[in-house]
């Protein structure tokens, strides 16, 4: 079984991110960059099923500037066996991430394609779906368990109600939550080892795909200040501020 | 509890930017360090460190080791986070490839050391002494000794230990009676008592490989009749595992004001089997090159602690509200202004800050020039590499110790009454970093190896190993009015530094009292002068990258080296007039009034 995993380089989850002054966007100059925290457990995911036999290539994609090729870099010293960067410097949605995916993996025929439920930065949730949609595969979303048999694989999922699992047919999309599993930390020998393994660059350009994005940020701004709370006299004068001054009845 | 960011850009600052690391990239066996490279092995280490290693901090401190009947156990989780150590190969970072080490230089190693030193001391000290016993055996044990031992320290399932201190025998080691006796099989059988041994005994390892100093029988009196030998905790087999249990014991372990959670064990060798390494009565020498990377070891703990404070001292400035600035309200919403309005907050987390990434920029020049001396093809290159690092490990040992235990002082202080509690983890770094200043050879000890020692060497003039690349550096900035801010109070601090050199020299000729007299305060204004140099060096970097690119990073730079020019390089005047001022006043004081 081959599969793919899809990484993403975002800002590290750690740093205090601010506005910029213009309200056009986030200030990102000169910030810590991180793997997508759910991409890692995506990758550690990969990586056991190919300690464990049961997958005999893992591939790490990113898409995006050069720098990406540092996130792919920690992915492969994880353990996965070759990386591909789809480079680019323009803004990539959504929408276009899964469609440049669809033809890397038309091009590499995975089995299966594991990444992150989504990104810290734009917390979208939707490139994995896109993506089993644009190839007509089966997806299995929120997965915090995988069970991979022949040409087969259960999921359960995890869902506003509790868990539910779901049986599907290989080749198929899964898309990693918190519970999956923990990443393992990076070992020295395996960092050296990593700059060895494959990595290509291809241009988004040569893809043959439209990447044009199809949102416009309007603005950005910083959630308002929690404001201190009322204390009423009783369920009438409740219903009186819901109604009046929150204004959400 | 304390916070930790691995301070990366700082470090690859300080290697690739300040020094030589591209230099070091070019030497047999380092192609590989690019700063990508080094990029990812400092991040991954800093993330295991913070994430493993300081939640076990606190932890470690509050329940300390445990001794019973001879076995001692660490706080509990640290044998699971030593097992993750040593399986990621952090252990064995500049140990040979041959033995299965990951053969980086050391100085990428003291880079990783000092995240381990800033998140868990106590933790950093069983791989430490793996890594002391290893640098005193690989020079002069034999490939038959190291074929043995070398592989399972390099794995870290054996770990080790330095064996010298007896109870009447510290800092003096000449007067040490551990015995020798010579065996009809080429082995030795070592008796006698150890005490303040670190890791001497612990449940993180299945073997635990004790290099001793003693005396062989008929070995002349004092430091010439000393020989080194490798005792294991148990006798290896025939097939190189684990064989019999060697008759040496854990008599006890001590309770200390800091590192707690490290195993400080007494030790008592019965007719222990051991075997010599290197020549008889030669066990000095077989120390001295390991005692150049324990002093810089030393040191960095030192930096790693000040670091730890640092961070959490800026944190705490940021969010505790008391006062209003002497300008008026500065945060006129809330009901007073963070800490870090107020001038004397400022000037205690700048004096931290200039102490510890000056110390920081030190000790990358000084493990570089130690990759130097090790690798360099160049035999001219090395020879003076090794010039230099003799003469600055004392420094670098004493200074980042004596600022270790300062600036953890001062973000206590930045604390006030919360610092004084123990969940808040400010008071464990001074208890951590007292030690530092004390043992490795007492800072009292490493500023008379510099003046006693050092200083005389070359005819007088191994000093000229540092003055020179301060001159050269006064000559390619002179005439350039941006970097005289700093240029001009450096070349004071050089001439002062020059001067009370050829003082000392001069006077060790007529008084064998006067070097002991002035050392203490010589190596105080050494240290300040090589961080002088550091931050006028920085400076220039900053000054010419901050139109650039990351305008915050470099022009802090510039300051942090103003502030450090303006209001902590003064106290080399004061030690300077105190090393003049001679040692008369203090030997002539009457015995009897004290």
């Amino acid at each position: 079984m081959k599969i793919l995993v899809c990484v993403k380089r975002v800002v590290d989850a750690n740093v205090k991110i601010s506005v910029k002054a213009d309200g056009s966007g986030v200030e990102l100059a000169n910030l810590k960059m991180a793997m997508n925290p759910f991409d890692e457990i995506a990758v550690e995911e990969a990586v056991r099923l190919r300690e464990s036999g049961k997958a005999d290539e893992g591939v790490a994609v990113s898409l995006g500037i050069n720098a990406c090729q540092e996130t792919l870099r920690t992915a492969l010293a994880m353990g996965l066996d070759r990386a591909v960067l789809v480079e680019s410097d323009a803004e990539l949605q959504p929408l276009a991430v899964a469609k440049l995916l669809a033809e890397v993996v038309r091009r590499e025929e995975p089995d299966l394609v594991i990444m992150g439920k989504q990104a810290i930065d734009d917390d979208n949730n939707q490139t994995g779906q896109m993506l089993a949609a644009l190839l007509g595969w089966g997806q299995g979303t929120f997965a915090s368990q995988l069970v991979v048999s022949d040409g087969e694989i259960e999921v359960t999922r995890e869902i506003d109600g509790g868990l539910e699992t779901l049986a599907m047919q290989l080749p198929a999309v899964v898309t990693a939550d918190l519970r999956l599993n923990e990443p393992r930390y990076v070992k020295l020998p395996n960092i050296m080892k990593a700059k060895k393994k494959p990595l290509d660059v291809i241009a988004a350009a040569d893809m043959g795909v439209d990447i044009q994005p199809r949102l416009t940020t309007l603005k950005v701004e910083e959630p308002a200040v929690r404001s201190g709370g009322v204390k009423v006299a009783d369920v009438a004068e409740l219903v009186e501020k819901l109604r009046n001054e929150a204004r959400v009845i | 509890m304390p916070i930790y960011t691995p301070p990366v850009r700082d470090m690859l600052f300080a290697y690739f930017e300040l020094n030589g690391g591209e230099a070091i990239r070019q030497m047999p066996g380092y192609e590989q360090l690019d700063r990508e490279t080094l990029t990812s092995i400092l991040e991954e280490a800093g993330r295991f460190v913070s994430e493993r290693l300081l939640p076990l901090n606190r932890s470690g401190d509050e329940a300390g080791c445990n001794w019973n009947e001879g076995r001692v156990t660490t706080p509990e989780g640290f044998k699971a986070a030593y097992d993750e150590f040593i399986q990621a190969g952090w252990n064995s970072i500049a140990f040979d490839t041959d033995y299965g080490g990951q053969g980086l230089p050391k100085s990428l190693h003291m880079l990783v050391d000092e995240m381990i030193c800033a998140c868990n001391l106590s933790f950093s000290l069983y791989p430490g002494l793996t890594n002391g016993a290893w640098t005193a055996l690989e020079d002069y044990a034999d490939t038959e000794l190291k074929a043995l031992y070398f592989p399972k320290m390099a794995e870290g399932v054996w770990s080790g230990t330095m064996c010298l201190t007896e109870p009447h025998s510290g800092s003096d080691l000449g007067l040490m009676r551990t015995r020798a006796e010579h065996q009809e099989d080429g082995s030795y059988r070592i008796s006698g008592t150890k005490i303040f041994i670190t890791a001497g005994e612990h449940d993180l390892t299945e073997n635990i490989i004790h290099l001793v100093l003693a005396r062989t029988t008929d070995a002349p009196a004092g430091i010439k009749g000393i020989s080194l030998f490798l005792v294991p905790k148990i006798l290896p087999d025939a097939q190189g595992g684990l064989g019999e249990i060697n008759s040496l014991s854990c008599g006890a372990i001590e309770h200390k004001m800091g590192i707690k959670a490290s195993a400080t064990c007494v030790l008592n060798f019965d007719g222990a089997k051991g075997w010599l390494v290197g020549e008889v009565n030669k066990g000095m020498r077989a120390m001295f090159k390991m005692m150049n990377t324990e002093r810089l070891a030393t040191g960095i703990q030192g930096l790693g602690i000040a670091e730890a404070a640092y961070q959490n001292a800026v944190a705490y400035a940021q969010e505790r509200l008391q006062g209003r600035s002497p300008k008026g309200a500065q945060q006129p919403d809330t009901p007073a202004d963070p800490l870090i309005v107020h001038p004397d907050i400022r000037r205690m987390l700048l004096t931290m800050r200039a102490l510890t990434e000056g110390c920081r920029a030190l000790s990358v020049w000084v493990a570089q020039q130690i990759d130097i001396a090790a690798r360099s093809p160049d035999v001219v290159e090395r020879r003076e590499a090794e010039g230099l690092v003799a003469l600055l490990t004392p420094v670098v040992k004493a200074f980042f110790t004596d600022c270790g235990f300062e600036v953890a002082n001062l973000g206590m202080q930045v604390f006030g009454g919360h610092g004084y509690i123990r969940e808040q983890g400010m008071e464990q770094l001074v208890r951590d970093a007292r030690i530092g200043q004390i043992y490795e050879g007492a800072n009292g000890v490493q500023a008379m190896d510099l003046v006693g020692r050092k200083l005389p060497l070359a005819d007088g003039t191994l000093i000229e190993r540092f003055l020179l690349p301060l001159k050269e550096f006064l000559q390619l900035t002179e005439g350039d009015a941006s970097i005289a801010e700093f240029t001009t109070p450096l070349a004071a601090a050089g001439e002062r530094l020059e001067s009370a050199a050829k003082t000392l020299l001069q006077r060790a000729g007529d008084d064998p009292l006067e070097s002991g007299a002035g050392a203490a305060d010589f190596l105080q204004l050494f240290g300040l002068t090589a961080l002088a140099l550091m931050w006028a060096r920085m400076a220039l970097i900053g000054l010419r990258k901050c139109d650039e690119e990351e305008p915050l990073f470099y022009e802090a730079k510039v300051r942090t080296a103003r502030f450090f020019m303006l209001r902590i390089l003064p106290r080399s005047e004061a030690h300077y007039r105190a090393i003049m001022a001679g040692g008369d006043c203090m030997i002539d004081f009457d015995d009897r009034a004290w």
